[in-house]
């Protein structure tokens, strides 16, 4: 029996609010209307910005006229890339671990060429935005369109324009991998499926656009930045390093950001012109993209074709993987992440919940003329899970066997842990056995296999579908820091006690809704031993935060979580050792709970934590000479022992397909999910729905269309669908608890588990519908027109 | 986006509105603006003067007189949909109201607007030609009636005037016994549709007597299908009416779906709406 | 040139979250942009600008309208209500606190516009389905929760306020 099992860890301390589903203290003054998002913010002198982006999806920049819009009412600055590169250098976005990964120097506003549709080309600055906008079309542009890279498919023909001509070719990336014997493994197999499966390209769609408000304060020397973003400290070190400034002279303040899914923590050259224009004209100015450039300027993310390929044995034992992707990543890699992440992760990830041995995989990156594509929520997940589990359901039509044997026959056992994949990603520890088992009562999958029988003799054509996932979170510094990039994968936590005994929790993690400064106050509340309402967590401020990476790739329970947990126990002790001497007893005979010091053994009250407090900061004379009270104290964390805390689920999709029209009626999702250590489950379930909801999307609404000529055709959000309301199931959501014994709390991350396995659980179940007919698809989203076309009636 | 500098005038009196657009060319009114504002904003449409004519008294009742229901053009699909005469006397278009994008939208959006604005896309054009309505125009000239076949003219394009006012929507009570049906395809809830069939008939036993089969979503405006309603007149069957339908529309592709998709959703819809008149 | 006289601008009175205001105003502006940027009531949210989102959904003469597809001019006479205003009044003190114990809301942007449509819908269905609070919130676009927990928290408000209602009488 270890620690945790027998009770005897911080978890089951007295009045824990781990694992409780307290509210969000903070959502309260947003369900008031009463947030602070950057469009919120009014500052004396403040400009308004707009952008004149390119109509073009390649063309050289010959000049601008800008006689006219200088001239026009309220302008304060016009303002094109050689203004800008003045004061703001450009960035290459290349990790060193991504080994042979290019891009081309990418400057605030381009000096002679524009990219993409949609790339800004001139900034105009003005009272007010209407104004900016106003003597934008004002601009006269003088634009020579050149030759696009629009089809991936094409972009290394040699008939296909080089972007970047010093690069040699539109190649980017490309990464190989070659495991085990995978031509024995297919010879030998009972059945070899192959899918090309099309994975379209989407963008995140925050509903807060993205915002900057940037302040130069000429007399301090110092920015001030408002920014709707996820990772704080990261942009203040890009801003000192392009601006050249020292860290001092540059705060970044995140307040309430309306959304992110990794859309927020990319350097965006707007934004960026943004700050250079605040510190050339010496007053604050804001940027707030405004829907239809959030379309053509916000990262995109997939847009990957993959060719997949497995082998199966007559009993059903998966055999081995072979894959080949494809991604087009548009003209940069976007900064400092970089554009090779996604892929990377299809590479890694596919056929991950499996025992197989013999894995090839392919990948290649591709330069084009799009917008520029990068993380989003639940990076390359949901296309290696697409991959991987459709195939398996082909092979198990293949093999004819029930789909969910084929899976409970080939997952990775839970007592087989530590164990590494095919690919060499490392499992602590997982639980696709109990998860799957958990799954298939859940959904009572038996009867719904009767229910679909009985339905589909009436002409109901009911599919269900099930998808195995793993997730990458709690990622070390192997994710980005050994490749170069300044991205803090260690988070730290301050408190502070207060005289009346309420604790103040400052911590680098940060806040856009997932309910991370909830979780940190369960957190610190319970490892104090204070009431929840005593605790007030501050985030996403450089100037008053520890330093940290803020939040992305499920970080923020697991790592700012820990942190937070280390530095509740220390100011506890301190607490403790200081109410010893005051009560005359041995700190370890004290307890702190429920903002009072009791006797450990029997919980009885000896002082409240405001008597304490009363003493130590306002009466420190009647103290022991010897005896320094430290009631503010720090506490780093960073995971060492794996390079990220892998979590796994299986989630269901039931759902009918209209097979006259082709539409898809979704009835009902589930998911099982294990995170470790769940820290407030309603807040999990919450992510885990959300997530869910995202994936849905994919696999049946949400595509970037572009034209030929590389003008994205739906950049409206009329015309993007996103899901709503009416078209989504209810979802239930469970778990298994598998913490990791990487932190003494034991939590994962849980953000990204929702669309990590959606869109393979949707598309599996329209499958599994259009079973009896003999049809399949593969591309994503799944439109009705695709599922006729697949039944041969269009 | 911010909207472009526009004017705006708020007469009281429809005399005032026609010396206004008699003044400004390039002048648009203001209705219910829900498609108009968005233009406004997104700088699709950069008018000089706006006429809001939401002013004026007398243009939003419901009234019934000698075998016909007069609508007045500014009324509200709310209100249009929560009318005890529209439900009791052209369930048409209480059936289609529901389907008109989302509840802030019809609380606001006009029948008139919706017509003389005429996308293609759009529920209450179809419904108004299935029911074969007139159009009242009034302009200083007077007032003049406009049979719906001649109204829509093509894409966001009616037989109105640039000085004239879409004042009412006049529409004939249908005979009694007269069934009505609709549906639409959407991909979401509230959005335009795919494709989307009004129909409107009298039905004698199992034979059709008349059957006004108006589609929209499938041309520059809403179409009747003249062959296939004549396919079933003549009892002839359900496929073979489906099969007639290509000879009725001729649809163009959309971001989603072909031409062919989009007659083919025709048909299914043809099926189903005409199953559901009973 | 005149602002006025080339009717660019135009005074308005309006009485918004029940106080009364005049202020001289742009035609162009729409009326969100006028009770953000004018009257500092920054708790309705711009999500698109063009009608599709439902972020900025406010309250005018007792009816839910976009407020981006209404401009301030427009507003010249009526009743307008916001979040803040509904806050103040406590009318929706019920939904906003079962958004919060439901976790309805992750990042709050778009929960000002949906807790406007679920007090339109409580009004006019006081005994909603799941099948028609899907409905009625169709227009709301919410990025984060997956729509779930809102169904789940207007379900709860409805049949509370109905049982207490049935108490009553």
């Amino acid at each position: 029996m270890n620690a945790r099992d027998s009770g005897l860890t911080f978890l089951d301390r007295p009045n824990s609010y781990i694992g409780r589903s307290v509210p969000r203290p903070n959502a309260r003054r947003l369900v008031m209307g009463r947030g602070t998002y950057v469009d919120d913010i009014r500052l004396p002198r403040l400009a308004h910005i707009a952008f004149l982006r390119s109509p073009h999806a390649h063309a050289k920049i010959r000049g601008f006229n800008l006689d006219a819009a200088k001239a026009a009412p309220g302008v304060i600055g016009v303002f094109t890339g050689a203004d800008l590169a003045k004061v703001c250098t450009p960035w290459v976005a290349v990790l060193s671990h991504f080994k042979g990964l290019k891009s081309a120097p990418q400057y605030a506003l381009p000096l002679d060429r524009a990219c993409w549709t949609g790339e800004a080309i001139c900034a105009v600055v003005a009272e007010t935005r209407a104004q900016a906008e106003d003597a934008i079309a004002l601009i006269e542009a003088d634009l020579d369109p050149l030759p696009a890279a629009v089809d991936m498919e094409a972009a290394l023909d040699p008939s296909t324009p080089v972007i970047h001509p010093e690069l040699g070719d539109n190649l980017a990336f490309e990464r190989t991998l070659d495991v085990g014997d995978v031509d024995t493994a297919f010879r030998n197999a009972a059945a070899v499926v192959e899918q090309t499966f099309q994975i379209g390209r989407h963008t995140g769609v925050t509903l807060e656009p993205r915002a900057i408000l940037a302040d130069w304060n000429d007399g301090e020397e110092k920015f001030t930045i408002y920014h709707s973003f996820q990772a704080p400290h990261m942009m203040q070190d890009i801003v000192c390093k392009h601006l050249d400034l020292p860290e001092a002279s540059v705060r970044v303040v995140c307040k309430d950001v309306g959304g992110s899914f990794g859309i927020k923590v990319h350097i965006y050259p707007d934004e960026m012109a943004t700050v250079a224009i605040a510190k050339i004209l010496k007053r604050p100015v804001k940027f707030i993209a405004d829907r239809m450039e959030s379309f053509v300027s916000d990262i995109h993310a997939r847009d990957h074709r993959v060719k997949g390929k497995m082998a199966i044995a007559a009993d059903g034992e998966i055999l081995g993987f072979e894959i080949d992707d494809l991604t087009g990543i548009g003209p940069y890699s976007v900064y400092p992440r970089t554009s090779a992440v996604e892929a990377n992760q299809v590479v890694n990830l596919t056929g991950g919940p499996y025992r197989h041995k013999n894995y090839r995989a392919r990948a290649r990156v591709v330069f084009q003329n799009k917008v520029p594509m990068c993380q989003y929520r639940a990076v390359g997940h949901p296309i290696a899970v697409m991959v991987t589990e459709g195939l398996i359901d082909l092979a198990a039509a293949a093999i004819k066997m029930d789909p969910a044997k084929v899976r409970e026959k080939n997952v990775i056992a839970d007592d087989a842990h530590p164990s590494v994949a095919a690919s060499g990603i490392k499992f602590e520890k997982l639980s696709h056995q109990q998860s799957l088992k958990k799954l298939l009562s859940m959904m009572d999958y038996d009867s719904l296999r009767k229910e679909q029988a009985e339905l589909r003799k009436k002409g109901i054509h009911r599919g269900i579908g099930i998808a195995t996932f793993i997730e990458i979170t709690n990622p070390s510094a192997a994710f980005y820091g050994v490749g170069g990039a300044r991205i803090s994968s260690q988070d730290g936590c301050t408190l502070r006690l207060n005289p009346q005994g309420g604790v103040i929790a400052s911590i680098g993690v940060t806040e856009q809704g997932q309910g991370t400064e909830a979780v940190i106050a369960q957190v610190v509340a319970t490892a104090v031993g204070v009431p929840l309402s005593d605790v007030r967590v501050i985030t996403g401020d450089t100037d008053t935060t520890p330093y940290g990476g803020g939040t992305w790739a499920c970080r923020a329970a697991g790592i700012g979580g820990e942190a937070a947990w280390q530095s509740g126990k220390a100011l506890r002790e301190n607490i403790l050792e200081v109410a010893g001497v005051i009560l005359q007893a041995a700190p370890g005979t004290l307890d702190v709970r429920d903002g009072k010091i009791v006797d450990k053994a029997n919980g009885n009250e000896r002082m409240p934590l405001a008597e304490l407090g009363r003493v130590a900061y306002f009466r420190p004379d009647t103290l022991p000479a010897d005896l320094k009270p430290e009631f503010v104290v720090t506490r780093h964390y960073v995971p060492k022992d794996y390079p990220f805390a892998f979590t796994n689920g299986i989630q269901a999709s039931y759902l009918e397909v209209d097979t006259d029209t082709g539409f898809v009626k979704l009835l009902k999702h589930w998911c099982v999910e294990d995170c470790g250590t769940v820290l407030n489950p309603q807040l999990v379930d919450e992510q885990v729905r959300g997530g869910i909801v995202q994936g849905i999307g994919a696999a049946l609404f949400e595509v970037c269309r572009y034209d030929e000529n590389g003008q994205m055709l739906n950049a409206t959000m009329a015309d993007y669908l996103v899901p709503m309301a009416s078209e989504m199931p209810d979802i239930d959501v469970t778990h298994v608890v598998s913490p990791t014994a990487s932190s003494e709390l034991g939590a994962k991350g849980a953000g990204e588990a929702g669309t990590a396995g959606a869109p393979a659980a949707v598309v599996n179940a329209i499958n599994d519908a259009l079973s009896p007919f003999k049809a399949n698809v593969a591309a994503q989203p799944v439109t009705p027109q695709d599922i006729l076309k697949a039944m041969g009636k269009v | 986006m911010k909207a472009s500098e526009v004017g705006y005038a708020k007469p009281a009196s429809l005399p005032e509105v026609f010396a206004l657009l008699e003044k400004n060319e390039d002048a648009r009114l203001l209705a219910g603006g829900q498609s108009l504002i968005a233009g406004l904003n997104m700088r699709l449409s950069n008018p000089t003067l706006l006429i809001d004519i939401n002013g004026i008294a007398g243009l939003n009742t419901i009234t019934e007189s000698g075998g016909t229901i007069r609508i007045g053009a500014l009324t509200r699909h709310l209100d249009l949909g929560a009318s005890p005469l529209i439900a009791a006397k052209l369930p048409l278009i209480a059936k289609a109201v529901p389907h008109i994008a989302h509840m802030a939208i019809r609380n606001r959006g006009t029948i008139g607007g919706s017509l003389a604005l005429s996308d293609p896309a759009t529920e209450l054009p179809a419904c108004c030609l299935a029911l074969n309505a007139t159009m009242t125009a009034a302009s200083s000239k007077g007032e003049r009636k406009i049979p719906v076949k001649t109204f829509f003219k093509g894409l966001f394009e009616t037989d109105l005037k640039q000085n004239e006012v879409l004042t009412a929507i006049e529409i004939p009570l249908p005979a009694a016994g007269s069934l009505s049906g609709f549906s639409e395809l959407v991909r979401r809830h509230g959005d335009y549709a795919i494709v989307g069939l009004a129909a409107q008939g009298v039905r004698k036993g199992s034979s059709w007597s008349q059957l006004n089969l108006s589609y929209f979503g499938v041309g520059d405006h809403p179409v009747l299908a003249a062959n296939a309603s004549e396919a079933l007149l003549a009892d002839k069957s359900m496929a073979d009416a489906q099969a007639v339908l290509a000879s009725d529309l001729s649809p163009s592709e959309d971001a989603e779906n072909s031409a062919a998709t989009k007659l083919h959703f025709a048909r299914v819809l043809l099926g189903r709406v005409v199953a559901s008149m009973s | 040139m005149n602002r006025q006289a080339t009717n660019l601008e135009r005074n308005i009175t309006l009485t918004v979250n029940g106080e009364r205001v005049t202020r001289s105003v742009a035609a162009r502006m729409h009326l969100v942009d006028f009770l953000r940027e004018t009257l500092g009531l920054t708790g309705s949210h711009l999500g698109c600008e063009h009608g599709v989102c439902g972020a900025c959904t406010i309250r005018v003469d007792g009816l839910t309208v976009r407020g981006c597809l209404m401009l301030a001019v427009q507003a010249d006479g009526a009743t307008v209500e916001t979040i803040e205003g509904l806050t103040d009044s406590s009318k929706a003190a019920d939904l906003q606190e079962e958004f919060l114990n439901r976790n309805a809301l992750q990042c709050g942007y778009c929960t000002p516009g949906m807790l406007m449509t679920a007090v339109e819908l409580l009004d006019r269905n006081a005994k909603p389905t799941r099948e028609e609070i899907r409905d009625a919130i169709s227009g709301n676009y919410c990025r984060c929760t997956g729509y779930h927990a809102i169904v789940d928290a207007i379900e709860t408000v409805a049949k509370s306020r109905s049982s207490k209602k049935g108490t009553a009488s």
